[in-house]
């Protein structure tokens, strides 16, 4: 059997990628005060991780302007559901073997 | 082994995620259960005031009331309303307090536009017919954009809210088949359905 380790995805192995993502899922868009919010993060931490995302075509990225000011939203690409799901699968997997 | 923990971790909190984005969790059950005692009290008043002395449960022949008794009704309607959208803010932001979060974010905006679309072309549908004089379509109609409007907006909410949607559609064409039993469907709706949900949510997630 192949090992469920190796399936994860590298790229989401980070806990706050993962809940980017999740929030993506759920959501059509969300915008990046909205997302510093819930996340609890300061603007460059999650910039970072939103370059990363972006960098890999896990989401798509909506620039406008609302009152003159910036307005970010980020959507979730089909590669990025894709890779979602496959990541949430192999933990699944890897939760289930633990617990044998 | 650390790292069990941090898979189940991981697992935790993309459902934390989902659910506290998407789902407006800071309504409280609590709000349901007023809400529903303002209108059977409302509708007290109103049958006091149009019906008395005859039974509630008896056929109502007559339908054009003097201006003067639709006005007062009127101003019923709107206490009960405001009573209740007052009532919801006020756990809805006790609440939200409690759990840590912010009663207006991205999942109550989503979920307030979703309900006033059926909600406020309901009513204007509701305003148009009075003015032609249809008295009678005022609780269905009533029963069943609110209904809409509750299934609507249910994507941001408990799964609870969706069932109550479907029965206020269904009372709602009940009310519609049996004209003359109007103010008996509209205190059922939103008297009674509002009570028996509300204390299903405040058993369930309130505590």
């Amino acid at each position: 059997m192949s090992n469920p380790f190796s399936k994860l995805d590298k790229v989401l192995e980070h806990s706050v990628r993962l809940q980017i993502l999740s929030i993506l899922i759920v959501n059509e868009s969300y915008d990046f005060n909205s997302l510093k919010e819930v996340l609890d993060l300061s603007d460059g931490s999650l910039a970072t991780h939103i370059k990363t995302l972006e960098r890999e075509k896990y989401i798509l990225i909506n620039k406008s302007f609302v009152d003159k000011k910036p307005n970010t939203r980020y959507r979730i690409s089909e590669k990025g559901r894709q890779a979602f799901k496959k990541h949430i699968d192999a933990l699944e997997l890897i939760i289930k073997e633990q617990k044998k | 082994m650390p790292n069990e923990s941090k898979y189940e971790n991981d697992i935790a909190s993309i459902r934390n995620m989902m659910d506290r984005t998407s789902k407006f969790i800071s309504l409280s059950g609590l709000s349901g259960i007023l809400a529903g005692l303002y209108a059977l009290i409302g509708a007290g008043i109103v049958y006091f005031m149009v019906h008395y002395p005859r039974s509630p449960f008896q056929y109502r022949v007559e339908t054009i009331q003097p201006f003067d008794t639709l006005i007062n009704l009127f101003v019923v309607a709107m206490v009960v309303l405001m009573a209740s959208i007052g009532t919801t803010l006020f756990f809805s932001i006790r609440k939200a307090r409690k759990v840590g979060v912010k009663v207006w974010d991205s999942s109550s905006r989503t979920l307030l536009f979703n309900l006033s679309i059926p909600v406020v072309s309901g009513g204007i549908f509701i305003l148009i017919l009075l003015a032609n004089g249809h008295y009678g379509v005022v609780a269905p109609a009533c029963l069943i954009f609110y209904g809409l409007g509750l299934i609507n907006a249910s994507p941001n909410l408990y799964d609870e809210i969706r069932y109550l949607g479907y029965s206020e559609i269904g009372l709602g064409l009940l009310s519609a088949a049996l004209p003359g039993y109007g103010l008996l469907f509209w205190s059922l709706g939103f008297g009674v359905l509002h009570i028996i949900y509300g204390s299903l949510m405040f058993r369930k997630y309130d505590r």
